[in-house]
């Protein structure tokens, strides 16, 4: 474990964009743990997997360059997006495969005087939050931490497709429970973990503006699900994932035909609450499922 | 020798009961597979216990099964792993892979359990005929017939054999190596919301003709694969296909290049899927990050500002967004112009835009993709693919396809 969290950060677009409260509350969280954000403001889009299809080349050597810019402060990456993840790890797999293609890829950077190199020792990496907190900060110290543990919060698991599959590209050989961090951190945080059948199931939101009836089903049955298994609120370390399951959540509603109004929070924001955070610092009034409830279990006296 | 626990979701017709778990204690070498398993409780306890196998050495395709939640070959996965798999989600979530929400039946119901159970079920989105047999016909092959899965050469054949630059031919192996086990179709989370997406396998496939050589209607089949509201913008990219495959097709990859082919022939969709795709590249282009509002107004209206005037479903669209976008801006989330109006997103600071608009300039001259099914990592020298690759070479094509 590493003693002191200082990484080159990639926030992404949406949390910049529909989901500014993610943005901010990790910046709080960052602050609380004592981790240096390297901000790199240069850095473009990730592509998340349409540029890729559009011109594989293309999103490759975009990432190239994020990557480059986050090498030059050298420092590892960090994001907080499971869509940035997925996408970042999809075109460092491609450029870590072979120098010829890398090489390739880097002629485009060299006008700017950036290179992607391949971290032989794999000393150089990128990672959501999410890895980051469990592998290289820690489940113990993060426990810590905690001044107002989430005691009888039932937080249901959300992952987003990009970051639990596919599974050889994430790391998943070196690191086999990434697809249970979020409930080590659950735990960790004093709250109680919710098992719904939509946990690391896709949200639909990459086919929101292409099939909307599809998109919102998925949605719908996750936070319909989440609920009828007793979950107080959802947590995510993706922001897309919060578009389709707080953002839609009331259109999601009409299209499974049924009541739904369950909280979903960033990761950042569950992290921030168990830390001591004010639940309008993290931003959890700029939801679109009331988040009330939530705070009421925390504030109520069940957390003593 | 180890001893397992397999909690089997059983169903027979004809008892005119509905479905419900049955554990079995089975004892054999963890190296042996979740099939094996399976074999050793119909030999040993339950005849009737019904499965479908045939090769036993991930060739045949014939049991597709779900093992602890993940569609996979029962052949394919080691007993020893799946117990582990078992343990560890247990141990995270304090539940096994399936909900008991049916009776348990069987001796191991009461016994102490050699470890948390192995949760086998059949395959997703298709209909069980009889516990893990499931009928194969109603989704999975009507939907591979959906794409025409056979050549479609123009002209006179030739007096023998089609010839072909092999080189032509390697971008579809990966599509060939398709056994029609059905696990991507299981696993599709799509075809979970949308059962009429003509799904994984089919796509796969589908492509496998499009990127053949020989093929003379590409152009029909892309029409038709596009233009199908449940066709190739249906699939939401959720890899789950790709991880179920056991021979590595990667069917979402396909789905992807069919995408790519499609739009290159600028194929307009019902869905705006090619709109989309394009509105994104050139956001990205512009600005570096994504313009979010303006990203949906292209995405169903793609140059509304200018002369072209959005359709039907365009307008129907943008009206259905306009709660979304009320409410987030009663919560603050949307409160400033750059996320309400289309196009007012700043640009990247201090030059980079115009660094990526080098790479734009760079990669489009290039356009290529690498491809790791084929090219295997540099370096670990790629025996398996090599192997692979070879079989596939000394076969014929339409070998592959006998299945």
């Amino acid at each position: 474990m590493a003693d002191q969290i200082k990484v080159a950060y990639w926030p992404g677009c949406v949390s910049r964009g529909f989901t500014p409260e993610l943005h901010g509350s990790m910046a709080l969280v960052a602050e609380k743990l004592g981790w240096e954000l390297v901000e790199l403001d240069r850095a473009n889009c990730c592509g998340a997997g349409v540029i890729a299809e559009h011109n594989q080349e293309l999103a490759d050597t975009l990432n190239a360059r994020t990557f480059a810019l986050a090498q030059q402060t050298g420092l590892s990456m960090m994001n907080i997006c499971s869509t940035c993840q997925g996408a970042q790890s999809e075109c460092q797999q491609r450029l870590d495969a072979d120098s010829a293609y890398r090489a390739h890829v880097n002629e485009a950077l060299s006008g700017q005087g950036l290179s992607y190199e391949r971290s032989e020792d794999g000393s150089w990496t990128n990672k959501n939050f999410l890895w980051l907190l469990v592998e290289d900060y820690g489940l113990d110290k993060l426990a810590a931490q905690v001044k107002r543990p989430l005691t009888g919060l039932r937080v249901g698991p959300f992952y987003g497709c990009y970051i639990v599959r596919p599974k050889e590209r994430l790391g998943y050989g070196e690191h086999p429970d990434r697809d249970i961090y979020l409930e080590k951190v659950i735990e960790a945080l004093g709250g109680e973990i919710v098992e719904y059948d939509g946990a690391r199931k896709c949200c639909g939101f990459p086919v929101i503006t292409m099939n909307r009836e599809t998109s919102l089903r998925q949605a719908g049955t996750h936070v319909g699900d989440a609920i009828d298994a007793g979950a107080d609120c959802l947590v995510t370390p993706c922001p897309l994932c919060h578009l389709n399951l707080d953002m839609q959540q009331p259109e999601a509603a009409k299209v499974v035909n049924r009541d739904l109004g369950l909280a979903v929070l960033h990761l950042p924001q569950l992290v921030g609450l168990a830390l001591g955070a004010d639940p309008k610092e993290l931003g959890m009034s700029k939801h679109i499922a009331s988040t009330r409830w939530v705070e009421e279990r925390l504030t109520s006296g069940v957390a003593a | 020798m180890a001893e397992y626990t397999i909690k089997v979701r059983r169903f027979q017709p004809e008892s005119g009961e509905g479905p419900y778990w049955e554990q079995f204690e089975v004892d054999l070498d963890p190296s042996l597979s979740v099939l094996d398993g399976l074999l050793q409780a119909k030999d040993n306890e339950d005849g009737s216990l019904a499965v479908r196998c045939s090769c036993r050495a991930a060739i045949c395709g014939s049991c597709g099964m779900k093992v602890n939640g993940q569609s996979t070959l029962g052949c394919k996965t080691q007993i020893g792993e799946a117990q582990e798999q078992a343990d560890k989600m247990k141990a995270a979530t304090g539940v096994t892979a399936a909900e008991a929400d049916s009776p348990i039946r069987g001796e191991g119901s009461d016994l102490p359990t050699a470890g948390n159970p192995i949760v086998i079920e059949p395959m997703g989105n298709m209909p069980v005929i009889k516990d893990l047999i499931t009928d194969m016909e109603s989704t999975h092959w009507t939907k591979i017939r959906r794409v025409t899965p056979w050549l479609l050469p123009h002209g006179e054949p030739p007096e023998r054999e089609y010839i072909v630059d092999p080189e032509s031919m390697i971008d579809i192996t990966q599509s060939m190596a398709c056994i029609q086990c059905g696990a991507c179709v299981s696993s599709c989370l799509s075809m979970e919301a949308d059962p009429g997406f003509i799904g994984p396998a089919a796509l796969a496939k589908a492509y496998r003709f499009v990127g053949d050589p020989r093929d003379a209607e590409t152009q029909e089949r892309l029409h038709d694969l596009a233009e199908d509201p449940h066709g190739i913008y249906d699939c939401t990219h959720c890899f789950s296909c790709v991880d179920a495959c056991p021979k590595g097709v990667a069917p979402m990859d396909q789905i992807m290049r069919l995408r790519r082919r499609a739009g290159e022939e600028g194929i307009e969709d019902p869905n705006s899927g090619h709109d989309h795709e394009i509105a994104f590249v050139k956001i990205i282009e512009k600005k570096g990050t994504l313009d979010e509002s303006l990203l949906l107004q292209e995405s169903f209206a793609p140059g509304v500002k200018g002369k072209l005037k959005p359709s039907k479903r365009a307008i129907k669209e943008m009206l259905g967004s306009i709660p979304t976008a009320i409410r987030g801006i009663k919560t603050g989330k949307m409160r400033s112009l750059p996320k309400l109006i289309p196009g007012v997103h700043h640009k990247l600071p201090g030059g980079a835009q115009d660094d990526v608009q080098a790479i734009y300039k760079h990669a489009e001259t290039h356009n290529e993709e690498f491809n790791l099914y084929i090219k295997g990592e540099e370096g670990e020298l790629a025996e398996e693919p090599d192997i692979e690759k070879g079989a596939e070479r000394s076969t014929s094509p339409d070998n592959a396809e006998a299945k």
